[in-house]
Formats: structure tokens, sequence, C-alpha cells
């Protein structure tokens, strides 16, 4: 318990640390959401003056700091220039709508990792897996980009998926079983490119973890007790082979927010990272702050949750040894 | 009739750059019915690689070249791969080396035990149970429920020993395997687990192959004694006859290496140990394999190869000095 | 003469703490005291968890003693810094039970001699080599193993080679840590022969310590009889073995495997 209480306590310090400098480096930057309305002729200095007041920006830093953090209290974290709302709000919406895209990749993602990494190991140097080795060096080679961009490409030649977007124009009309169709089909295409990103990286984990234990002394002692062969890898290789993974998986539950910027971009998915790029290059502050807050505290989590997975499941730092 | 027959068996090993090494070659003797048959044997011997083969579980490098391994109407070489796993555990039991090692580690001990029993049986969880705890108390007596829930790295070195018996003797095969099981033990829990042996034998009425590089072990505990060097059986016996009476030279000279009684005078102490001169790292291709190290060679010993003769009642020898 | 090795009143106590805090103290050598002449053996008897080997890495000054003196050649030597204990490894050198675990795989056995040469700074590369090779050829080894690396030599080669790196800095004491029982039995017998051919010739002091009591009646001069931390015997070994007076040292006698074993002690569940 005291254990848990501690990270806690890390946990949390460091999201304050992190709000500081967000903080800190996105307010520092040069120039402010108004200084757009600055070049245009036709708003009066005096106007843009009277909104910069409205919103604070001429106050000092620490104070703006701690005017943020009341906000944040009270589930705002500051306000949205450019959509003229609470940040969080935004935020959480949007969020949603990239949490879909990655829960489903990192499901199926991890649902043929574990499999393919476990046959591929039990075929270890043999040709099967030699070949699997050439194809995920090969995806792990081609960038992100690349894929997306391919993947748009075959959509517009074959018209079978959408080429971007969340829903159809129509969605609103739409029938219940009919939305859930066609919200499938839109998240296709950018799953596929989700899952095709991380999915190397993955099987080689999932690859080495086994192979290493797949030579232990238990597993041959196993053999000689006749155990089965599924039992030998599912219930014995998988388990003893989990810790690296365990820490793996953590990282993905860390990067379920951040990983998939670039494909939501691409593929016009209303998500997080289309929010975050133009906050960015409009100066949109608050949103900006809270976003990668948000993101690290997905990470922070993610981490924290592969530490209390590793002590829940492997006994030895679970317990105490008791004889030599 | 004997309960298991090794046939001439050969075994190679081949090296990554290609060349072949001749781990068993022709070695071959029959266990009966309820007999402690003791494999003497040092490193190079080939009695290992004995333990592995005659269950088919040898690593990858390594081939059955010849030979055969009769076990209940059946030659176990010739089985397919399902026969054998029925074999393995049920029938023919193998405790390796190193409990440490042979168990998995993070699996409690009491579920490893009732797995080899799920192995090879229909019958439900609660029958299964019950046999498990049977076999707990019979290794562990009082605290036979609390070492069922534990982890191996909580146990002590004795009691990780009987947990691997416990695996052997669930399922009541008719033969034991087992390879130096007392090799990383203290003195008396050495003693302690060759007295658990003894009794389960005799209880259970098992042939056991007690596989070891210390001739002590097996005095007043085997019931034949067969000694291996360079792959061939070159002494095979009863007990009485092989330790008090060793025929072979290497027998003799390997008995002579060991420091004897404690109870003899001092200028035995501190003088030089009368030690087999050089190792069996390269054998001779031609003739007898231990005639480089012999005090009592001859120039036959070089040219051809002592086959196994009848020295006396059931006591077999390799070695032209005994061929009357 | 003056004793190499003086050990008085030695503790160590290890804290152990689990994960939630809760510590645990572990009292690994208690009040343990006794002195070595030079040239002579010492072997420290006992079952695993009796402190055999914490004793040795604290002799070796591998592990500061949490109280208690050791005096090597009439130098105090258990609370030294590192920089002062530099000048004294040399000469207490350590041979452990699994020379798989304290040879590096990946290299040959001339780059396993040539480093602590090379990190006495003893001499040139040629003049190393030649020492590399004539240590070798003192345990017992060829010189073309030079080139070999350590996995590809059998157990009783490998425990030759560790003997070979430790003489070469010219040590006056070996502790031999359980050095001989990872090793088949005739190969025990030729490790222990050049043990003892080594100490008649340079005159070596050794500290063996062993669970083996019927090697450790052959090699020793004294025994001690170690048991949870504490010596619960000491003395000349022909006496130990013959009239043992600790209840410890007569079960370490029993449990000896003798070859004019008619019967076997009771069995215990």
């Amino acid at each position: 318990m005291r254990y848990l209480l501690r990270r806690l306590g890390h946990a949390f310090l460091l999201l304050i640390g992190v709000s500081i400098l967000a903080f800190f480096f996105a307010t520092l930057a040069p120039g402010n959401y108004f200084d757009e309305m600055r070049l245009n002729p036709q708003i009066a200095p005096e106007a843009v003056a009277a909104l910069r007041a409205q919103y604070q920006l001429d106050r000092p830093l620490p104070m703006r700091y701690v005017a943020w953090l009341n906000s944040t209290i009270h589930g705002e974290m500051g306000f949205s220039f450019a959509y003229n709302s609470a940040v969080a709000p935004l935020l959480i919406s949007r969020a949603r709508n990239t949490l879909l895209l990655t829960i489903t990749a990192t499901l199926l993602a991890w649902g043929i990792a574990l499999p393919l990494g476990v046959w591929s190991a039990e075929r270890l140097g043999r040709l099967p897996d030699r070949l699997l080795s050439w194809g995920t060096a090969a995806l792990l080679v081609i960038p992100d980009l690349t894929l997306v961009l391919g993947l748009l490409v075959f959509a517009v030649k074959t018209g079978w998926f959408p080429p971007g977007g969340m829903v159809s124009v129509d969605f609103e009309n739409l029938s219940s079983i009919q939305k859930v169709r066609d919200l499938m089909r839109h998240m296709t295409l950018p799953v596929v490119a989700l899952v095709l990103s991380v999915l190397p990286l993955l099987v080689r984990h999932v690859r080495a973890a086994v192979a290493d234990v797949l030579g232990a002394p238990f597993l041959l002692a196993a053999q000689g007790h006749g155990i089965r062969r599924r039992t030998l890898l599912y219930r014995y290789a998988l388990p003893a082979a989990a810790n690296p993974l365990i820490s793996l998986f953590g990282f993905s539950i860390g990067t379920l927010l951040s990983g998939s910027l670039l494909i939501e971009v691409v593929m016009s998915w209303p998500g997080l990272g289309p929010l975050l790029l133009e906050s960015i290059l409009s100066r949109d502050v608050y949103v900006v702050i809270g976003g990668v807050l948000l993101s690290t505290l997905f990470l922070v989590g993610g981490n924290f949750l592969a530490d209390m997975l590793l002590y829940w499941i492997d006994p030895r730092i679970r317990t105490e040894s008791s004889a030599p | 009739m004997p309960v298991l027959e090794i046939q001439n068996l050969h075994v190679a090993y081949s090296s990554r750059e290609g060349t072949e090494l001749q781990a068993l070659a022709g070695a071959g003797f029959a266990l009966q019915q309820g007999e402690i048959l003791g494999v003497l044997g040092e490193s190079g011997s080939g009695k290992s690689t004995l333990a592995a083969a005659l269950v088919k579980l040898l690593p990858p490098s390594g081939r059955i070249t010849k030979g055969a391994v009769l076990f209940e109407g059946q030659d176990l070489l010739q089985a397919n791969s399902e026969e054998l796993r029925r074999v393995r555990g049920a029938r023919i039991a193998t405790i390796f080396q190193e409990p440490s090692l042979a168990l998995h580690p993070t699996m409690r001990v009491g579920k490893q035990v009732h797995q080899v029993l799920a192995a090879h049986s229909a019958a439900g969880n609660g029958a299964l149970r019950e046999l498990t705890q049977e076999t707990f108390s019979m290794l562990f007596s009082g605290d036979a429920d609390r070492v069922a829930k534990s982890y191996p790295h909580q146990l002590s070195g004795g009691q990780r020993q009987r947990v691997l018996i416990a695996q052997a003797i669930v399922c009541h095969p008719s033969v034991i395997i087992a390879d130096e099981p007392t090799a990383s033990l203290d003195p008396t829990t050495q003693m302690e687990i060759l007295g658990v042996f003894r009794t389960l034998q005799r209880k259970l009425a098992l042939a056991m192959i007690f596989i070891t590089h210390n001739p002590a072990l097996l005095a007043g505990f085997a019931d034949r004694v067969l000694v291996l060097y360079g792959g061939r059986v070159v002494e095979c016996g009863p007990a009485e006859a092989v330790l008090a009476s060793p025929q072979h030279p290497y027998t003799r000279a390997l008995f002579k290496s060991i420091p004897a009684n404690l109870e003899q005078g001092t200028n035995a102490r501190k003088m030089k140990l009368p030690a087999i001169p050089g190792d069996a790292s390269s054998l001779p291709q031609e003739g007898c394999s231990f005639e480089p190290r012999c005090t009592e060679r001859m120039d036959t010993c070089r040219e051809r190869r002592p086959a196994l003769v009848n020295f006396a009642a059931a006591h077999t020898v390799s070695c032209f000095r005994c061929e009357k | 003469m003056q004793p190499l090795i003086k050990v008085e009143n030695l503790c160590k106590r290890y804290a152990r703490r689990s994960l939630l805090g809760a510590g645990e103290e572990l009292l690994a050598l208690d009040r343990v005291s006794f002195t070595i002449l030079p040239g002579t053996t010492l072997a420290i008897v006992g079952e695993s968890g009796s402190g055999k080997s914490t004793l040795a890495l604290c002799l070796a000054c591998l592990e500061h003693p949490t109280s208690g003196g050791i005096w090597f050649a009439e130098k105090e030597i258990a609370n030294l810094s590192e920089n002062e204990l530099r000048k004294c490894r040399p000469q207490i050198q350590l041979i452990f039970q699994d020379p798989a675990n304290s040879l590096n795989p990946r290299w040959n056995a001339l780059e396993i001699l040539l480093e602590p040469l090379a990190v006495q700074n003893k001499s040139t590369r040629a003049e190393m080599k030649h020492r590399a090779s004539f240590l070798l050829e003192r345990v017992g080894l060829s010189p073309e193993i030079l080139k070999r690396s350590a996995n590809e030599l059998s157990g009783g080669q490998r425990q030759r080679l560790a003997i070979a790196r430790a003489l070469a800095l010219e040590p006056k004491l070996l502790i031999l840590d359980e050095a001989l029982s990872a090793l088949d039995c005739s190969v025990q017998a030729q490790i222990a022969n050049l043990l003892l051919e080594l100490q008649s010739s340079l005159g070596m002091t050794y500290l063996f310590i062993t669970h083996d009591l019927a090697m450790a009646a052959h090699f020793a001069d004294e025994i001690a009889v170690m048991n949870r931390g504490r010596i619960v015997e000491h003395g000349p070994a022909q006496k130990v073995l013959q009239q043992p007076g600790n209840e410890t040292t007569r079960q370490l006698l029993a449990a000896i495997p003798r070859m004019s074993n008619a019967t076997l002690p009771v069995p215990e569940r």
C-alpha cells in the first residue's frame, strides 16, 4: 500500500512539473492568438488590445499560471480562443474519437502479435521465421506517412473505403445499425494504418521474449512430463516471457493518445491530433497545454499500470524468497 | 522380462562448424522391474545424453543415429510424437538436473504437479486435486498444503527436489530416470533425498535409472551399477560386485581417486590423490577409448576395441585384461 | 610464526527489505574468529546458509563487514578505502564454484589471463603474453588453450584457467569458495593435486570453503565447522573428524556418502 501511494505521489508531482514546463514553453513562444487579427486592417488595434486584456494575456506569467491552475481544478483547464469554449470538454470529445481508433488498433495489434510471435519463436531460425523477420523489417522501414498515403490511394482507387473522415455527411439520418456500419467503414483504414505501424515491433519483441524462454530448462522438464504442446506454449512459455511484454504493454497504453497523430491528420480523423496541430499553429495556448497534459497523464498512467501488472503477475517481485 | 531395454544406442551432436561429435556409441542395457540401476559417468561419458535420448528429448543439434529403446512392447524411437507424449511423464518420468531451473518460476508448485496429472488424465479437476494432495502429503507430510501453494523461489533446494519427485511419481510411472538429482544439494539434504527415493521405490515398485558421477552415492542404494565412458558401457554388474571389486581400469582408477576413509591416519592426508591423468575430451577413434589414460594398457588396446564380456555372473566388462 | 590472516569477531548483517517497506535482518556472520598460518590450509565446512560464502566475500574485501576486524599480514583491511585496498587486493584471490560464471564467456583464455596483469600495469604486452603461457603450463594446460574461449573448455580446464588467472598476481592467500564442488570426481582429484602442489612449491595459504567434509579431510590442516553464521567447532583436521564435539559436525560426518555403506540411514519423510 505504501508503495502504491508513493507512486501516485510521484505521478502527481510529475504532472505538476509537466504542466509548468508546458505552460512556460507554450506561452513564451513568440506570438499569440491575436497576432493574426492585428494584421487585419479592418480590426482596430484597440479592439485587439481589448480582447487581449479580456483574455488576460497581459498579466505576468506566474499569475496566469495560477489562474490556469484554478481553472483546471474547476474542470475547465483554461479557455480556447478558437473554439470559444472551455478547453476540457473540447479535449475530451476529441480524445474520445482518438481512443476509439487507438484502443481498437492496440487490441488488434496485440491480438495478432502474440500468436504470431509465439508461432515464430517456435520455428526460430527456420524458413517461416525468417520470412516473418524480413516482413516485419520491411514494415518497420516503411515510413508511416507512406503507409497511410498508400492506404488512401487504395481507398480512392477501389472505392471500398471512404478516403478519410469519421462519419459520412448524412450520418444523422441513418438508422442505428447503419450508423455503426458507417463508423466502422470509416475506421477501417486508419486502424489498419495504426496496426501496421506498431505490429512489427510488437511481433519482434514477443518473438524474442518467447524464444528466450523456449530454451529454458523448465520447459524441457515440462516436455519430459508429457505436457501438451498448446499448454506448453500458452500456460508455460508465454507467462514466463511476460515480464518484458508487460512493460511494452504499458508503453502501448501510454501512447494511446499520442501515437495516432500523423494518421489522424492525414486521414482527417477528428481526434486529438488535428486539434493539437491546429492549436499549435494558431497559438491557441491553453488547448496546447491541456493536450500535452492529457497525453502525459496517459503515459504516466500506462507506466503505472505496467508496474502494477508486473507486481501482480510475477510472484518473484511480489513475495520475499525465504530460503537460500 | 526387463521393463525397459536399450539396444545399441548411437547419438551424435552436430556442432556449428559442421563436425559431428559422437556422444553415445553403442550403449545398451536392460532395466528390470523394481530395480535401481545406477549409471556412473563423468562429463563427456554421455550420461545426460542417455537420459534425454531415452524419451527422445535431445536438443535440436542431437540425433539418434542407431539403436532401439524397447518399452512396453514398442520401440520408443519409432513412436510418433503423440505416443511419445503419452509415455513421457506417465509411464517414464524424467527428473533433470538443477531443481531450481527445472520448475516454472511463476507457477505455484502445486499447480505444476497438477498440470502433469492433467496432461495424462481425463478425470475431472476435483479428482486430480485430490491425487495432487495425496502426492504432496507423501513427500511433505505436515507441511504439504503450505508448500503446494508456494512458488519455487520460496522453497529450499531440498524442497524443490521433492517437488520434482512429486511431478515424477504423480502418474505412477513404471520407470523413473533421475539425472544427477542430488548434485546441487547439501550433504544432509542429499542423504534425505536418497532416502525418499528408496522409500518410494519400494512402496510404488518403481524401476529407476539413477545417473551420477559420484560412486559413493550408489553404495547401499543401487541394485546394479553400470559404468559409462566415452559413450560406451565399460562395466555393468551387481552393485556390491562393481563397487567392491571393480574390474575395468577406468572404474578402478575412478574409485582410487576419491578421498577415501576419513578415519585414516595423518600420512594419507595432504598426499596427492591418485588421479586419472588427462581428460575425456579427445577420444581415440580406434581401439579402446580409455587407452590413452590407462595404466594397464597393452598393445592390442590401441588396435582393437574390447567387447563387453562376461567376467562373472551378470558382471560384464569391456577390457582385454578381463577376457580369459 | 605470525598468522597470515587473523579474523576477530567478524559480524555481517544484511537488511532485507520487501517491496512494501517491511524490513528483516539476516545475521550472516556472528562473531567469527580464527587465524590462518602461512603455508597452511583452513577448511570452512558447513551447509548452505551457514555463512561460508559471506565469509569468503568479506575476506576477499568484496563486502564490508558490519563489525569486527580482519588482519592480513598484520595490516587491518576490513575498513580500508578502495584506493588503499587496491594495493593489497592482488595478494588475496578468490576462486568461485562455477567457472562458467566467473570467466567471461566471450573472451579467449589469453584475454582472461591478460586482464589482471594489465590492471596491475605489470609490463609490456609481449612480456604479459609470455607470462600468460607460463601460467598455463603451471596449472597443467597447454599453451594452445590461449586461443580458445572459456565456453569451449571442460569444467576442469576452466577451473585450472581460473586458478591461473588468480596466480597471475602472485597472491599469498587463495580463497576457494566451493571451487571443486561443481567438478566430476576424478577431475576434483586432479585439481586438488594441483592445489597441493602449488602450496608446497609456492607456499600458498588456502581458505578452503566446502560442504564436502571428505575432501576437506584430505586437503586441510585445520577444519572449522560453521552453522548459522557461527563457528561451532574448530581444530586440527584429524581431531575434528575423529572426535567431533558438536552436533553439526556429527551430522555432516554422518551425511558423507561412503563406498563402504551397506545400509542407508533411515529415510526421512
